[in-house]
């Protein structure tokens, strides 16, 4: 109880802090918001694009916009573009608030907003003209992986000087959470980039074989851990307090969950590699932590419940609780849905179909960008000193998203089962039932929902954004605190 | 409170947590010969096949194809063979792939003619009218760059020669250039007739597919 008042305490004094801003530096923090925006909607015209391409293959008019390619620019581009923009963002305000301390280099975090920004361009026309790795989210060529490793250095220096020059002295727990994605995320890069170039566009991986799918699925699984649970969890626990006013509802229970995650998380990249030639030890071991892993998953769900208890109600006057709450989740549907699927006989099915997209996109388009989305509602009207633009059109945002997502991510669900089920299926004699090509085109009707849905909740991201762009339009409210 | 005051200390402690699973599922097994056994039937690429590799890539094939037969029974009735570890020796990176869009090809090659694959790649709505597969008809349009082939042979230490590289792309190139190719028609097809005599992007991916699954043939034969 005592820690709880600690730290109630600490978000308490970060909004007094509010009154004076004590020199922040929250243009950074505006310019991340609005990169996150922009590479938001251009990731989404690109999904869009490559998911009528699925059921209507005339959309690959050019060598550039083939599917092969395109696809990466839509996962790099949400991934690294949005994702990675949007944890630049809050990170830089938590961080200053958190600490009560400004950017020790805001220069610094100026050269690393225009760098990125010039990245992600470059990143884009790189996988455009198809220089591609093919390690799933590690597709960049060499020059820019040492781009990207110099940028998170230039990050880096910013957290690690905050945090040592800070004013607070007890560390919240979403600091926790962004220290150890800024040591994680640099380790997993580097060591799966390594390659020996051949031209300043095309190198070799250093591994070869079944070493290179294991460093691979290691980074592949644990990039996606921590960008997107790990500095969305530092949100999470960041932005439901300041805007609930309410503590988080255990302390220990936040502890015991960071620790047991971050161990946790590293041993489980093999599920991504069931009934390969992998040894077959990497890959049970990692079904068993697969399923550990669920109890801290949960650890922070059940937390974000609790931090609620006897303020439900705020589910409907708040409108950002709804966001935050189903987002958390969602989470907690997809840290449970991928232990199972990882289950090696689950996996022998559904592995390979469309079940696994599905799979993703509910953690990607629901606890993630549900999150952001909260986070950004928040923060900028706090930077800008003034109301949100329109509550109505945020919940008007919610429902889009959440409705396109979860019509989504179900179809996949469906279509993924199909598939599997049709692979699978013989006749009498023991022979198959159904050719590669039928297995396909019975997905079409699920595609053209899929892609219907995706236009649902790309209009929810437009209404998000246009929202933020107008909220920063207002004259400030000089009485806002 | 301990370490929730000493961000350098938690920074430090964390990098020892996140490292441990690291060590003991990626790093160890980098340096146990069981991940990496070797056959005498797996043959390095030829540098033609590993310019069709690198195509393979470039277009981001690995997207909507899979490259490994898991050992279930419909699986190895649909496509063959179940995969080893030790077919992978030569492939850096590896392009086993996540998602079957399209049809697993790791045991592809010799499963139908090069002329095949020239009318499927040009269009394979053409053999196959729902097929939602892209059409790489450019591919027979554009040149093979082999500028950099034997440089990337010895990158990857398949240990041929300079001249082994140059014999490789030579002779491959009077094969398929040659009049009594098996797959003339559908090449001729394909090709512009100012390219005709010369090697494309297309005739290296098909040398590729081509070549993906043939060792472990061998392999099985032998057996």
């Amino acid at each position: 109880m005592a820690k709880r008042v600690l730290f109630l305490s600490i978000l308490y004094q970060d909004m007094e802090e509010s009154m004076s801003e004590a020199g922040y530096d929250y243009k950074v923090v505006r310019g991340f918001t609005y990169s996150a925006l922009f590479w938001l909607v251009i990731g989404l015209i690109v999904g869009l694009w490559i998911a009528f391409e699925m059921f209507n293959p005339a959309l690959n008019i050019t060598p550039w916009l083939s599917f092969g390619r395109l696809r990466v620019v839509h996962t790099n581009g949400l991934g690294l573009g949005f994702g990675l923009a949007g944890i630049f963002a809050t990170a830089y305000y938590m961080l200053q608030r958190l600490t009560r301390t400004p950017l020790p280099f805001p220069g610094l975090a100026k050269a690393h907003l225009y760098l990125f920004n010039a990245a992600i361009a470059l990143a884009a026309v790189s996988l455009f003209a198809g220089m591609n790795t093919t390690k799933e989210y590690a597709e960049l060529e060499w020059p820019l992986d040492i781009g990207v490793v110099i940028l998170w250095v230039m990050f880096a220096v910013n957290v690690f000087a905050t945090l040592i020059k800070r004013k607070e002295k007890q560390m919240y727990i979403s600091l926790w959470y962004l220290i150890a994605m800024t040591v994680t995320i640099a380790v997993l890069y580097i060591v799966n980039n390594l390659a020996v170039p051949v031209t300043l566009f095309k190198s070799y991986s250093v591994y070869a074989g079944a070493n290179d799918a294991n460093v691979e699925w290691w980074y592949g699984h644990n990039i996606v851990g921590f960008i997107f649970t790990v500095p969305v969890l530092a949100m999470f626990y960041y932005f439901l307090p300041k805007a609930t006013g309410l503590p988080i509802y255990s302390h220990r229970l936040s502890i015991v969950s960071f620790w047991a995650l971050i161990f946790a998380y590293l041993w489980t990249g093999a599920h991504h590699l069931m009934l390969t030639p992998l040894p077959e030890w990497i890959q049970t071991v990692a079904i068993a932590f697969s399923i550990f892993l669920i109890a801290p998953s949960w650890g922070s769900v059940v937390n974000g419940y609790y931090t609620l208890q006897g303020n439900w109600d705020q589910m409907r006057t708040n409108y950002l609780v709804k966001f935050f709450i189903v987002g958390i989740t969602f989470y907690g549907l997809q840290t449970i849905q991928g232990p199972t699927q990882g289950l090696r006989t689950l996996n022998a099915f559904f592995h390979y179909t469309d079940w696994v997209v599905g799979h993703v996109h509910m953690g990607t388009m629901g606890w993630v960008a549900m999150t952001i989305s909260a986070s950004f509602y928040y923060m900028i009207p706090k930077i800008y000193r003034t109301d949100l633009y329109s509550i109505k059109l945020a919940n008007t945002h919610f429902w889009l998203i959440l409705v396109g997502q979860l019509t989504w991510t179900v179809t996949m669900w469906i279509g993924g089962i199909q598939q599997g089920a049709m692979w699978k299926a013989t006749n009498p004699d023991g022979s198959l039932m159904y050719n590669f090509l039928d297995s396909v085109t019975s997905l079409y009707p699920y595609y053209k929902l899929r892609f219907a849905a995706g236009v649902i909740y790309f209009i929810g991201i437009l209404i998000f954004a246009w929202n933020i762009f107008m909220t920063t339009r207002q004259q400030p409210v000089e009485a806002e605190a | 409170m301990g370490i929730n005051s000493k961000p350098v200390v938690f920074a430090v402690i964390s990098a020892a947590v996140i490292l441990v699973g690291t060590v003991v599922t990626v790093f160890i097994p980098l340096f146990m010969p069981s991940t990496q056994p070797v056959s005498p039937y797996v043959k390095p690429y030829t540098a033609i096949e590993l310019e069709g590799r690198d195509l393979y890539m470039r277009e981001g094939c690995n997207n909507c194809h899979t490259q490994t037969v898991r050992p279930l029974r419909t699986e190895v009735l649909r496509y063959g063979e179940y995969s080893k570890l030790e077919e992978f020796a030569y492939d850096r990176p590896f392009l086993w792939g996540s998602r079957r869009t399209g049809p697993d090809l790791a045991r592809i090659g010799g499963k139908y003619p090069d002329s095949w694959h020239y009318s499927h790649m040009e269009s394979p709505q053409r053999l196959f009218q729902q097929s939602n597969m892209p059409p790489y008809a450019w591919m027979s349009k554009n040149r093979l760059d082999t500028s950099n082939s034997f440089k990337k042979t010895s990158v990857l230490g398949y240990g041929y020669s300079e001249t082994d590289v140059k014999n490789q792309i030579d002779g491959f190139r009077s094969t398929v250039t040659s009049e009594s190719y098996a797959s003339k028609e559908s090449r001729d097809q394909v090709t512009p007739a100012g390219l005709r005599s010369e090697l494309t992007e297309m005739d290296a991916i098909i040398a590729y597919l081509q070549k993906l699954g043939r060792d472990v043939k061998n392999m099985e034969a032998a057996k």
